[in-house]
């Protein structure tokens, strides 16, 4: 590594705080931090944890995801049955929206990236798992375990930046239509499973004319079964099955998805949209090597701190880092991975995005208002990036 | 179908425990409660050979749930286990106790083969109260509803578990006819079920048995033999089930008679490589080699991918894979296929020149 490469890099953000600088560094300078003999050893280190987790699999890993299950089903049984006691509402919402949390987050999204496969439970397996959500599993596997996790956050690449709603990133041009991005956030929040399975026909790029509506016919039907057998289950068997508390059970079913919708958000949008996560433009990613796809992972992902419950309650996604290091991986396995990574991140000098959930928060709702508007900084930005070229060349 | 039943397979059961299905409620309550899968816990496991030196031979017990729907003698199934608790391999066994009704107890019989790993776990470890995952019986090598007079009955080795069903099940049927039962072993200790047959070779009853060890002199099967014991045998309804060898000299002698059955316990070996030909890809790994001439399952393994399977003898259909362009053959009927996109089972499709597969 040469000094010249470490100019125009901020500093700060190696550092586990969030409250970046307002441009994010040039990803030229940023793969510039490592020589390519330093990437390929970094590549290897990060293989040697993915082969040394794979080789010791075994009794714990499943009797962890099997005790998740039976207790994410007993949350469903107590949620559904506390209905019938009018009193214990509060209980019975709180009940459920645990179920749907735990059933999408540690065990639906894990189970369908495959991390129990290795298992050869039909139940655990993630050619067969479906999620209590209303998008099917079998489009939600091609946008989020291809398109995303391998295109993270390459700009026309990634879907996920943004969602095809929200502008979050200064390399995505500004439109008026942006004003608003505050207001889909919040939108797309409260609608998020919703949002998920419409996530699928781009209608984004419908409207850009990218994509034709006959292309979104084989998706309109998976939809509508899965949303049909959704909606009749917790807007009108459940509530039926309780009689005269019909409109109290579809209030409190509702209010659960509801509660599921906003903390999967919060969760998610912590994962990619902190300050000081990295996106990267087609062009650098072109011919990319394994040591080059570990480091864009590592970039473009931020952890959230915190205890054992809520770990479990992100689905492990408050090490958003590992998991995109390791997709496949069981994600119990992710903290005790964290301590390596960021031993490795510390060695080669490299950021490691984490903090506490409020403060990560903070920076994504921050980013979200300050993309609304347009780039006040352009004439400082237009600057820079002819000197970083020339740096990291 | 009861009452419970009824009630567990129903509609409306289904929609409110969608998208899981009633089964993984079912199963978190009571192992052996189900409404559409089958499982089965061990109730028995007796030694039926224990050769020093050999691997030993026993016959398991099992008590299906309600959802087993009965089998045919000869019929085989899937036994699934989860080896200390975590994964689950499945392999396929001959079910050796006579035909079973619905949620009725029946008996395999395996050696515990030393590389297999499910053998080897249901006759050293299994114990009483052990759980296994099952299919349904499968398999077409069965008796007629209608038994025919007279019968013959080949096996050799542990291929003597479907005709040993058979054979208890005529028993049960109350068979008036003559059946010739044949059995090739190593030597009289290696043989199965050996205080059964005795029984019936001394009580007679029309069924003729014969237990041949032909490396300590026995004759080996020939043409010859059978027309002096069986005359007129190409046109005896026959049930042969062994290991290659044996199926390859009853096929040899009874030419392509209508009356023979065949049932192979492993499918036969693939043609040598120097028939190979192409190349063969694996379109979504990018691997790709020349065309050993092998499965494609076992072409794909030797190039490092871990595509799922099962059974290996096409029978559970957990490998199949769709074949984008190319020519495969079936290696069980020889049968070829050029169709483009389409299923098949990789265990038993071994390509006939350049061959994509999307795996």
């Amino acid at each position: 590594m040469t000094a010249t490469q470490h100019i125009t890099t901020e500093t700060a953000e190696t550092t586990a705080t969030t409250d970046a600088p307002g441009a994010p560094e040039s990803t030229a300078t940023i793969f510039g931090r490592l020589t390519p003999e330093q990437l390929e050893s970094f590549g290897e280190e990060m293989d040697a944890i993915r082969q040394r987790v794979l080789a010791d699999l075994g009794e714990a890993d499943a009797t962890y995801i099997r005790n998740v299950v039976k207790a994410q089903r007993a949350f469903e049984t107590a949620g559904r049955a506390l209905f019938y006691l009018p009193p214990a509402w509060p209980l019975a919402v709180a009940s459920l929206s645990v179920s749907k949390i735990l059933d999408n987050m540690e065990i639906g999204h894990n189970v369908m990236h495959g991390q129990y496969d290795w298992m050869g439970d039909p139940g655990l397996s993630s050619r067969m798992y479906e999620w209590d959500n209303v998008c099917p599993s079998e489009q939600w596997k091609y946008s989020h375990n291809y398109i995303h996790h391998t295109y993270t956050n390459i700009l026309g690449k990634d879907r996920d930046i943004g969602y095809g709603v929200l502008r979050m990133d200064e390399d995505q041009p500004w439109h008026p239509y942006y004003l608003g991005n505050p207001l889909y956030a919040f939108l797309l929040m409260v609608f998020f499973e919703w949002g998920v399975a419409m996530h699928d026909l781009e209608v984004e790029n419908l409207v850009a004319g990218k994509r034709k509506i006959e292309d979104n016919k084989a998706l309109h039907a998976g939809i509508m079964r899965k949303v049909r057998r959704q909606a009749v289950k917790d807007y009108l068997l459940f509530p039926a099955l309780t009689g005269p508390l019909f409109p109290l059970t579809f209030a409190g079913n509702a209010t659960a998805n509801l509660v599921r919708n906003v903390w999967a958000f919060n969760i998610i949008f912590c994962g990619h949209f902190p300050a000081g996560v990295a996106t990267f433009s087609q062009e650098e990613c072109e011919d990319e090597s394994r040591g080059q796809w570990y480091f864009r992972q590592l970039l473009g992902s931020a952890n959230i701190t915190g205890g054992k419950l809520f770990h479990l309650m992100t689905g492990n996604l408050s090490h958003q880092i590992e998991h995109h290091l390791f997709p496949d991986l069981p994600a119990r396995r992710y903290p005790q991975v964290a301590e390596e990574v960021r031993e490795i991140c510390e060695r080669y000098e490299l950021p490691y995005n984490t903090g506490p959930l409020g403060k990560q928060l903070f920076s994504v709702a921050k980013k979200i208002c300050r993309f609304a508007l347009p780039d006040r900084k352009r004439e400082d930005a237009a600057a820079a990036p002819e000197s970083e070229t020339t740096l990291a060349a | 179908m009861g009452l419970a039943t009824s009630a567990l397979r129903s509609r409306t059961l289904a929609a409110l425990t969608s998208p899981h299905g009633v089964d993984r409620y079912l199963e978190l309550v009571n192992p052996m409660w189900a409404a559409h899968e089958v499982r089965a816990r061990v109730v028995d496991v007796h030694r039926e050979v224990d050769v020093p030196g050999h691997p030993p031979v026993a016959t398991i017990t099992l008590q299906p749930t309600s959802t087993w729907r009965g089998h045919r003698a000869g019929q085989h199934v899937q036994v699934g286990v989860e080896i200390d608790g975590a994964r689950r391999t499945t392999r396929v066994f001959t079910i050796s106790s006579p035909d079973s009704r619905p949620g009725d107890r029946f008996t395999i019989t395996l050696r515990a083969n030393p590389e297999g790993l499910v053998s080897r776990y249901l006759v050293e470890r299994a114990r009483p109260g052990t759980m296994v995952h099952l299919s349904q019986a499968q398999g077409e090598f069965v008796l007629p509803d209608a038994v025919p007079e007279r019968i013959l009955l080949i096996s050799g080795g542990s291929g003597i578990t479907p005709v040993m069903s058979m054979l208890r099940s005529l028993q049960r049927r109350t068979h008036r006819g003559h059946v010739t039962f044949l059995h090739y072993a190593q030597s009289p200790e290696h043989q199965i079920f050996a205080a059964e047959l005795d029984e019936v070779r001394r009580s007679g009853h029309g069924i003729d048995v014969k237990l041949l060890h032909p490396e300590l002199g026995d004759p080996a099967l020939s043409p010859a033999y059978l027309e002096r014991h069986v005359p007129g045998y190409r046109d005896v309804p026959t049930w042969a089930c062994g290991p290659a060898p044996l199926i390859e000299a009853v096929k040899g002698a009874y030419a392509d008679s209508p009356a023979l059955r065949l049932e192979y316990f492993k499918p036969p070996r693939v043609a040598g490589s120097d028939a190979a030909e192409g190349d063969v890809v694996f379109s979504r790994s990018g691997a790709s080699g020349a065309n050993t001439g092998d499965t494609l399952l076992d072409q794909a393994e030797a190039l490092g991918l871990t595509p799922e399977s099962g059974c290996r003898m096409g029978i559970c259909f957990s490998c199949v894979s769709r074949k984008s362009e190319g020519t495969v053959r079936n290696v069980l009927t020889g049968e070829e296929s050029s169709l483009p996109d389409e299923d098949i089972r990789i265990c038993v499709s071994a390509p006939v020149g350049d061959c994509t597969v999307d795996l």
